[in-house]
């Protein structure tokens, strides 16, 4: 396990126990797919997600892998309401999605997922410590200082407590990804979402953000669901979802 | 700080050309409108200012607005009948004292009588025609700023000489004539009498000044060779913007036509109102101009920011949080414009203040008239505010409309 992960990046400047929490609401699946299509309406309609029925329990690891253009990324978009499914239904804690409007859609991310990207997806003009407390500002249940502190103890768990002032062009990609990193967990969500989280990061820094990944759900009772085309990642995750042109071909460690 | 406030700023401040550009149109426009406003309704108000002061308010007059009709076509009930020599009518006002005093007890303000002639005044051989008052010099000060425009002597100097006169400044210079001087006066009917110049007067419009004396009634009743002839009436309200109100019941009673300054100035008023649409069309075309700028920059940093907006949105930021950061940001520009162009428009004012004019024409104003409003400034801000909301709504609802999964693809 990494040095960054050793403090412990969820129970960073947090109060609440969120594995604690995840086990208050056992019995109910964390993420539901029924039946989920996705056809993308254009002159020629294509099928992105076909077909899929999926359950994903609390402090899960799954990865989802496939070819390129199996439909991996949008299959996550749909699981994190990002995109909305032609047909079937997504149930997010046993709620429909299908029913809800932008802005529920909206509230329900902010407050259950975390995404991180293949590219980092920092807003460019704020520093690292800004770029974190966003989605707490946005939720606006702390006050400005215990945003700040937060930001700060999930950076410095991430191991970049002193880079926290810095704007991301004045970081390294594996930095950057990491800072990513925090911005997902701090709102304490119980669901990280991560789309090629290590594709575009050198090896060291690839395993560094897998370990901060796998150390969310060992030791902070998470679920993770990482898209990756990294077979070798791939092998190390407990669950492997497998998908060929935008269906489910293997659930394998299920 | 706000989050969506802090996003704002932060994007106006990269840009800083480009919002220092979109602030300097919205200045220039609110700057110059204040300036315009401030010139227009100055030059207005002075002139307005002088119509209410130097001229009475109202003045009755011993005509009738509509021609009486004939005794044989009301006995006959005719619409029109030929060859009618129309009766003749003794000039003046009927009973001048009686409709004066029942006048006083009504009207808000004071009433005056006058006689109005016209003679030519000779003096050291020169000729001038000359429109002669009667006037009665306790009454006067009432009804017009007479008593204010003496140059030289005073109203009261009237009594002092027999057929004493006050001329216009310009009527003295014309024809050579100082206080002192004995000026004889002569009407078309073949009246003359010998007059004492007692005083100068300036009302600083040409016209008046070149072209007016004042004597007493009685030395006008005798030019006008008819003994206790008033034909004229004139009248001071105390709410000038009144009198047009009060000149129409004087005419109902007394029968009458009575002229309120209004509609003795209508061609006046109505191309100050041509004028006023003149000015705020272009005061709006120059900060609908300033607008678009404001357009242009918020489209082009929601442009930039597609990705941004995206992240944003796949955190969970509602479409309206993204649409007020963008609107914000185009209220700041405009915000900023407007205090910029409070500056402009009151420096502008100032300095269009000190440019002094020395050619006299109608009047003697020396100085451009200028009105320093807090409604200008108020309104050339709010107009400012409003196109700079309308300018930043569109672009930053196309923005909140993003569909984050669209640009997070494109960029995977």
């Amino acid at each position: 396990m990494s040095e960054a992960t050793q403090n412990g990046p969820v129970a960073a400047g947090s109060g609440r126990a969120s594995a604690g929490n995840e086990r208050s609401r056992a019995g109910v699946p964390l993420i539901e797919a029924r039946a989920v299509t996705r056809i993308l309406a254009e002159v020629v309609p294509t099928t992105l997600v076909r077909d899929v029925d999926l359950t994903i329990g609390a402090n899960e690891f799954v990865a989802i892998t496939g070819p390129s253009g199996s439909g991996k990324s949008s299959l996550l978009y749909l699981l994190g309401l990002l995109d909305v499914p032609t047909a079937g239904e997504v149930r997010i804690r046993g709620k429909a999605t299908s029913a809800m409007d932008e802005d529920e859609r909206a509230s329900t991310r902010l407050a259950t997922i975390g995404f991180v990207f293949q590219f980092h997806f920092l807003l460019p003009e704020f520093s690292a410590r800004d770029n974190v407390m966003l989605p707490m500002r946005a939720l606006g249940t702390m006050s400005l200082q215990r945003m700040q502190e937060r930001a700060d103890a999930l950076l410095g768990a991430l191991g970049l407590a002193e880079h926290a002032g810095k704007r991301p062009d004045q970081l390294s990609g594996g930095q950057r990804q990491r800072v990513a990193v925090a911005r997902a967990l701090a709102n304490e969500p119980p669901l990280i979402l991560a789309d090629e989280p290590t594709g575009s990061l050198d090896s060291k820094s690839s395993e560094q953000v897998f370990e901060i990944l796998r150390d969310l759900v060992a030791r902070h009772g998470k679920t993770v669901v990482a898209v990756t085309h990294d077979l070798g990642i791939a092998a190390r995750i407990g669950r492997r979802i497998q998908l060929a042109d935008g269906a489910i071909v293997a659930d394998e460690g299920n | 700080m706000n989050l969506v406030l802090d996003i704002a700023l932060t994007h106006v401040r990269a840009r800083t050309r480009q919002t220092l550009v979109a602030v300097a149109g919205v200045m220039t426009g609110v700057g110059f409108s204040i300036m315009m406003a401030a010139l227009m309704e100055g030059s207005q108000a002075d002139f307005m200012r002088q119509l209410i002061d130097a001229l009475p308010h109202i003045t009755v007059s011993d005509e009738r607005r509509e021609v009486p009709s004939q005794p044989a076509e009301a006995a006959y009930a005719a619409v029109q009948m030929h060859g009618l020599t129309p009766e003749t009518r003794r000039r003046g006002i009927k009973n001048p004292m009686a409709t004066l005093a029942s006048l006083e007890r009504w009207v808000p303000g004071a009433v005056a009588p006058s006689v109005q002639t016209k003679a030519i005044l000779r003096y050291a051989g020169r000729d001038v025609a000359a429109s002669v008052t009667g006037i009665d010099p306790h009454r006067e000060p009432k009804v017009s700023a007479l008593a204010r425009q003496m140059r030289q002597g005073s109203l009261p100097a009237l009594y002092r000489a027999t057929n004493a006169m006050i001329l216009g400044d310009r009527l003295a210079e014309k024809i050579g004539a100082r206080v002192g001087a004995n000026i004889t006066v002569q009407t078309s009917d073949g009246a003359r009498l010998n007059a004492q110049v007692v005083g100068l007067f300036h009302a600083g419009v040409r016209q008046v000044d070149e072209s007016t004396a004042y004597v007493l009634i009685k030395t006008a009743q005798v030019l006008a060779q008819q003994t206790g002839l008033v034909n004229e009436i004139r009248g001071r309200v105390s709410d000038p913007m009144a009198a047009r109100a009060v000149a129409q019941r004087i005419e109902r009673e007394t029968g009458y036509k009575a002229v309120s300054w209004q509609e003795a100035h209508e061609d006046l008023l109505s191309a100050f109102v041509i004028r006023n649409v003149i000015m705020y069309t272009v005061v709006g075309a120059i900060l609908l101009v300033a607008s678009f700028g404001t357009y242009n920059i918020i489209s082009t940093i929601t442009h930039e920011k597609t990705r941004d907006i995206a992240i944003l949105k796949s955190l969970g930021l509602h479409e309206t949080t993204v649409r007020r950061i963008f609107v914000i940001e185009a209220l700041l520009i405009g915000t900023a414009g407007a205090l910029a162009g409070w500056v402009l428009g009151y420096a502008l004012t100032a300095a269009l203040g000190t440019i002094e004019f020395k050619v006299s024409g109608i009047t003697d104003m020396t100085r451009l008239p200028l009105i320093y409003a807090p409604a200008h400034y108020a309104v050339a801000a709010a107009v400012a505010l409003a196109s700079s909301l309308v300018a930043g709504f569109f672009p930053a609802r196309k923005a909140a409309r993003l569909f984050p999964v669209d640009i997070i693809r494109g960029a995977t």
